[in-house]
């Protein structure tokens, strides 16, 4: 009786735990036993500084995907960003990914903006159109300075070069 | 001159005796590994011992889970609120609770609660001769005694630690969402943003080496007692020994959890 | 001799020496313990009994010497040999060291549970047929904290005896216990010689008991083994140690008083 009764208590405790721990690495931590279906994309950046794996995609303010890998381009000095799109959301070929940030001070993620051609990417191709991280410090030295480069924007097109 | 000597040659002591009780508790350790490869497994004392350290603080944890969770909560708010961010209480709460306050609470609380009984236990069984009674039947006493409280130590303090941090959660979604009006799906989607599985992960590794630490400490304290000075001390002995483990595995788990927090 | 090897001993001891930092706790110790017979080691508090049980038990290693015992060397055997010759032993500890976890049935059980196959049934049967011997079928389901002294030392005999050990250590049998008890605890230790043959060693300083039970008599004073021999030869001996222990003198007789008041006071 008494013997049964620890093992009992001890197995409710047991299961009280591993619960509280998947709720943890499932909802809030994001660990998924499956991976979410979808696809994935790949983008080049000049800059990504702040962006992290596992950061959000969103387009029109909507989470759409999730950033499932960044590597380093040598031969080009670029950020390779692995986009995990969700199943359902089409993507352009002519779509626009930018590097944002949440307020001024907060969390970078990618915003994806819908282009106008009919054609569809698949898995494992590349979005063209990008838009590096906007550096506030970059932004304050060219208004300070008064140094305007030849695009006139913050953000390059690195599509164009 | 001679007592400056003097001085010198007390603190020259004191090294080697905590060197000593270090090489003895790394010992223990090796001990217990050596007994957990080797049969007979037997499961029943691992269950026993984990019903005592993990299942019987519970309540505690849950208590001061809940808390814990609320002070966050509240302490965040009147932070994020002079800069009109309250939106990122969900973050604040949870990446505090699961990185830093979760396990170290928690490995505390264990301290506090069942470490400081297991070095009474052991330190009593080992001035009554309990020991040496165990050790003549041929059982040894690491595996018979030592094992099965550092395998509970090793599974409880985590499995705690994932309570502590639910339930804190919750303690500070309480007094953020129902207390002061925070929009309850910014404080939940705050968390999910925020955390990532590195930081659960980064708790639950924290917690494997707390559990292992603190009944390691505690352990060797009460079962070599006989090794040092408070072995001769009968009953105050096991209380000094007492007082000793807790305030050892204390600084142990505070200080590995900077170690773990900067190598990470 | 009751039919054991009459020509090797239960326990053999040469030359053995116990430093505890500066101090010589034991001081080349020479013993022997015929198989079957019952040798208690006496001596006053302080004369080394204890570390010399407790090397016996390889629960102390010696600085030097040699320990046999149920033919190995306990001083030098690896950990695995010690416990294996411990299967072979049962000892009972002075405050009887029983778990306090663990009631008193599950105390006695326990070697068998760790050591044998034996299914669940048998090993209860077999706890109490040594708690009967012990006469305290009463007490099976008592935890240690409610039992007195005399039952605390009965129940370490039965956990000591479950294995049918070849060799029994008691340590103190009957201290602390009132006279009667004592008496039936010597009654308990000759049944045990008699009937199962198990060669026993005592430790006390108890003389009563010690004349009851001994076959021989190993007396130890300030770490040395002073004198070895059966009851008859001890009481005989002309050792003045060993008279004013059997007459139970006090350490010394004051005989010149001024001389000893100055001791106390100093240079006053």
């Amino acid at each position: 009786m008494n013997k049964i009764n620890v093992q009992l208590i001890t197995g409710i405790f047991v299961l009280f735990g591993i619960a509280a721990f998947t709720y943890q690495a499932v909802t809030i931590g994001g660990a998924s036993i499956r991976p979410t279906p979808g696809y994935t994309l790949v983008a080049r950046f000049d800059s990504i500084s702040g962006l992290r794996v596992g950061g959000i995609i969103e387009a029109a303010g909507v989470r759409i995907g999730t950033i499932s890998g960044i590597k380093f381009d040598p031969d080009n000095y670029k950020a390779i960003v692995n986009l995990r799109i969700n199943e359902g959301v089409p993507v352009q070929q002519d779509a626009i990914v930018s590097v944002r940030t949440q307020g001024i001070i907060g969390e970078k993620y990618i915003k994806l903006s819908a282009g106008g051609f009919p054609e569809l990417l698949t898995d494992g191709m590349e979005i063209h159109e990008t838009e590096s991280a906007v550096s506030l410090e970059e932004l304050v030295s060219k208004y300070i300075f008064n140094s305007s480069s030849g695009s006139g924007s913050g953000n390059n097109s690195d599509a164009k070069k | 001159m001679a007592s400056i000597a003097k001085h010198v040659e007390s603190l020259g002591a004191y090294c080697i005796t905590a060197m000593e009780q270090t090489g003895r508790t790394f010992n223990m350790l090796l001990q217990v590994l050596w007994e957990l490869l080797h049969p007979p497994y037997r499961f029943y004392p691992i269950v026993r011992q984990m019903y005592f350290i993990g299942a019987r603080s519970l309540t505690l944890i849950i208590v001061s889970g809940v808390t814990i969770g609320m002070v966050l909560g509240l302490q965040f708010y009147n932070i994020l609120q002079r800069f009109g961010s309250v939106e990122l209480l969900g973050a604040g709460v949870a990446l505090g609770v699961i990185r830093e306050l979760g396990p170290v609470m928690t490995a505390l609380m264990v301290v506090g609660r069942a470490g400081s009984s297991i070095t009474a236990e052991l330190g009593i069984m080992r001035i009554t001769e309990q020991v040496d009674a165990l050790e003549c039947m041929a059982i040894s006493p690491d595996k018979f005694l030592i094992a099965p409280k550092v395998v509970a130590g090793l599974l409880s303090v985590p499995l705690l630690t994932m309570v502590f941090d639910f339930v804190a959660l919750f303690g500070g979604y309480f007094v953020g969402v129902k207390m002061f009006g925070v929009a309850e799906g910014s404080y939940w989607n705050g968390m999910t943003d925020a955390v990532e599985w590195q930081d659960v992960r980064l708790g639950l590794e924290k917690s494997f080496v707390f559990g292992v630490l603190v009944t390691l400490i505690c352990c060797s304290r009460g079962f070599y007692m006989h090794l040092t000075k408070a072995g001769s001390q009968g009953a105050e002995g096991v209380s000094s020994a007492t007082t000793d483990a807790v305030v050892l595995s204390s600084i142990a788990v505070l200080f590995s959890d900077f170690l773990i927090g900067a190598l990470a | 001799m009751t039919g054991n090897t009459p020509t090797t001993n239960a326990i053999t001891i040469r030359d053995l020496v116990v430093d505890y930092g500066p101090r010589r706790i034991l001081n080349g110790i020479n013993l022997d313990v015929p198989h079957g017979q019952i040798m208690v080691i006496m001596g006053q508090s302080g004369a080394g009994k204890s570390t010399l049980l407790r090397c016996i038990l390889g629960l102390k290693k010696p600085t030097s010497g040699s320990i046999q015992m149920l033919g190995t060397d306990i001083a030098t055997a690896s950990r695995k040999e010690i416990y294996k010759a411990r299967k072979q032993i049962g000892v009972a500890f002075q405050g009887g060291a029983l778990f306090s976890s663990m009631s008193v049935a599950e105390n006695i059980q326990l070697a068998l549970h760790e050591h044998t196959d034996l299914d669940e049934k048998t090993i209860q049967i077999m706890t109490r047929i040594k708690l009967d011997m012990v006469n305290l079928l009463e007490a099976e389901n008592l935890m240690p904290s409610e039992l007195s002294g005399g039952m605390a030392k009965r129940a370490a005999l039965a956990r000591a005896i479950i294995m049918d050990p070849k060799l029994l250590f008691f340590d103190e049998p009957s201290s602390g216990l009132d006279p009667s008890t004592a008496a039936e605890l010597d009654q308990l230790i000759l049944t045990l010689k008699k009937g199962m043959g198990i060669t026993i060693v005592v430790v006390t300083h108890e003389l009563d008991s010690i004349f009851k039970i001994a076959d021989h008599i190993a007396v130890m004073k300030d770490g040395n083994l002073i004198l070895t021999g059966t009851p008859q030869e001890i009481i005989d001996s002309t050792n003045p140690e060993i008279q004013g222990m059997l007459n139970r003198k006090p350490r010394e007789t004051i005989v010149d008083t001024d001389a000893h008041l100055r001791r106390l006071t100093g240079d006053f």
